[in-house]
């Protein structure tokens, strides 16, 4: 008797199992939660190294775009200002969200609107063909064709904003046309049956109905459009010019955060300053990609349509 | 008034397939221009030779391995993962503040820059950690990168599977890990396997994370050593691995190399070839073992 009720009362050999499979499968997720925070926490103190170590003026690093952290400058101390890529980076940034926007919700309307069967399967491809060509290949195509069609047209060196945003154009076009036709496509069929009923045109039923309803959704997509511009490093490093200088025209050359620290990172000694003043533009676009994150969860709450 | 709309309906329909074709035609630009002038560069010599860093006449034979052998890594490492977190997500998490923490998190992960997970690999693995220029530093800053997609798509997948499955499962007196393992995962390994050849893609095509952890140098090794604890093996982890993207990267922005651009379009022709073979071989075996797993053929998403 006591055997049988003792076999009762322990846990059973499924319950053990089952303890096995929930502890795995919380280490990886744990895994993963503690890498996030690894990152935050280390790209932050080294960045901030460059305030703290080495006592430069957190306004001079924001407001100044003179950047020799190597040399001392006219007033004894080195010059760390990263004005001119920031301003170039969001220069790029949102000329190219606001290049390719129109053209992206031109692809998901006729994805979704014009000719939703067929759109689907030409346009479907061609978005995971843009997606799938690696950023070095777009940099490459932009050095061989862009780079010498700007220098023919504009004159100068070619490079540039004007290059690195038509770079950029194609590879934001992806992500915001198929986050756009997700948006569309939450808008319920009621709608477009409504308005059609009542005598709009296909265009005003698509212009006034639909992409007003899916606002929020595109408005999404192109704060995901410009993360992904922010953040992307080699094909634009190579189209535009790498001189930190602040830009006086779209084809003058310049330089980005990503690009100063692709070039640069590999020429500093660890622990100095002009080491230290590159971890502070990885921690810079460390928090504009966090800022990111943020608009789009506060776009998300006023959206209508949730999936 | 009414002609009016329409003529507007009509302009405003032709400026959008104007759009969508100059859209298309980008696309056409783009593949030709790399095949077009790529794979007249490649010949079995451009693939089995050594690349030169002076001289003009180098190949890609390393650096067509190294992407290879470091994307073989990166999956062997990132694919348990992503298994274990796709499945914590999709069965075990509860909706509460941690799960929308954990998912807040996987997001900020997924939208990282690439050249800040490469940073970090070379702060933490190069620097810290004294892994050098590495395979394994590569390897493990691949991952980082590749995690929260795989993850997504595990998750995704496993969340696809019919409730109806596990209650049978769970009828029969199996436990829950018993009923994942058995009896979910097997009919979630189609969504898997076309999550991991995507994934692949991704992978062989990135640069930016690999720059400052894999590094820009490929040393010669032995294709006949298969010791992978030896130096000059060519399995060896411990050892710097330039891959093709790196090396179009290199060669276009510090490179001497006088047929710099010769090389650069064969070796962009090769990674697009490869990645367009991965795009189109993702849904064929993801179809396939739907079959081979169910004996049925997979129903279009909606």
């Amino acid at each position: 008797m006591n055997e049988i009720k003792e076999k009762l009362l322990k846990p059973s050999k499924e319950t053990h199992q089952d303890q096995i499979g929930h502890l795995i499968s919380l280490v990886c997720i744990g895994f993963i939660g503690i890498l996030v925070v690894a990152i935050l926490f280390f790209i932050t103190t080294k960045g901030l190294a460059t305030f703290t170590t080495n006592h430069v003026s957190v306004i001079d690093f924001f407001a100044k775009s003179d950047w020799s952290p190597s040399q001392k400058g006219p007033n004894g101390k080195p010059e760390v200002g990263a004005l001119a890529m920031i301003v170039t980076s969001f220069a790029v940034t949102l000329l190219s969200a606001i290049l390719a926007t129109p053209f992206a919700i031109a692809m998901a309307l006729f994805m979704t609107e014009i000719a939703p069967k067929r759109g689907q399967k030409i346009l479907q491809p061609v978005i995971e063909l843009l997606v799938g060509i690696p950023s070095v290949v777009y940099g490459f195509i932009g050095l061989m064709v862009l780079i010498p069609m700007v220098r023919t047209v504009f004159g100068g060196t070619g490079s540039g904003i004007l290059p690195a945003t038509i770079v950029l154009f194609v590879m934001v076009l992806p992500t915001i046309t198929s986050m756009s036709v997700d948006a569309l496509k939450a808008v319920p069929r009621d709608y477009r049956s409504a308005a059609l009923s009542l005598g709009a045109t296909r265009w005003q039923m698509m212009y006034k109905v639909v992409l007003r309803a899916a606002t929020p959704g595109i408005l999404t997509a192109m704060i995901f459009g410009m993360a992904r511009a922010f953040g992307e490093a080699l094909a634009v490093q190579m189209v535009i010019g790498n001189a930190v200088l602040m830009p006086t025209s779209l084809t003058s050359p310049t330089a980005t955060l990503t690009s100063q620290l692709t070039t640069q990172m590999g020429n500093t000694i660890m622990g100095t300053l002009p080491n230290n003043a590159l971890w502070t533009l990885a921690l810079v676009l460390l928090v504009m990609s966090l800022v990111f994150n943020v608009i789009v969860k506060l776009i998300g709450k006023r959206s209508a349509f949730k999936k | 008034m009414k002609i009016n709309a329409k003529k507007i309906n009509k302009l405003a329909i032709g400026t959008i397939w104007a759009l969508v074709s100059v859209v298309v035609l980008i696309l056409i630009f783009l593949l030709g221009y790399i095949l077009v002038t790529g794979l007249s560069d490649i010949s079995w010599k451009f693939l089995t030779s050594t690349s030169s860093s002076i001289s003009a006449g180098g190949g890609i034979r390393d650096q067509l391995f190294n992407s290879v052998y470091l994307l073989v890594l990166t999956i062997i490492i990132s694919l348990p993962i992503s298994l274990g977190a796709g499945i914590y997500l999709a069965e075990y998490a509860k909706d509460n503040w941690i799960t929308t923490l954990i998912k807040t998190a996987i997001e900020v992960l997924s939208s990282l820059p690439s050249i800040v997970v490469g940073l970090f690999g070379y702060l933490i693995l190069v620097i810290k950690f004294q892994l050098d220029y590495s395979i394994l530093s590569g390897a493990i800053a691949l991952t980082i990168f590749n995690l929260p997609l795989l993850t997504r798509s595990v998750e995704d997948s496993i969340e696809e599977v019919p409730k109806l499955q596990r209650e049978a499962g769970l009828s029969l007196g199996l436990s829950k890990s018993k009923t994942i393992v058995g009896v979910v995962l097997p009919l979630a390994i189609p969504g898997i396997i076309t999550g991991v050849i995507l994934s692949s893609g991704r992978i062989f095509g990135e640069a930016a994370a690999l720059i400052y952890t894999a590094g820009q140098s490929a040393p010669i090794v032995s294709y006949t050593d298969w010791n992978p604890f030896s130096p000059s093996s060519f399995l060896n982890p411990m050892r710097p691995a330039e891959t093709l993207a790196v090396h179009i990267w290199k060669l276009n922005t510090e490179g001497i190399v006088p047929d710099a651009h010769i090389v650069s379009s064969g070796a962009s022709a090769v990674l697009i070839i490869v990645i367009l073979i991965f795009n189109l071989s993702s849904r064929f075996f993801g179809n396939w073992a739907y079959r081979k797993m169910t004996g049925t053929t997979r129903k279009k998403r909606g």
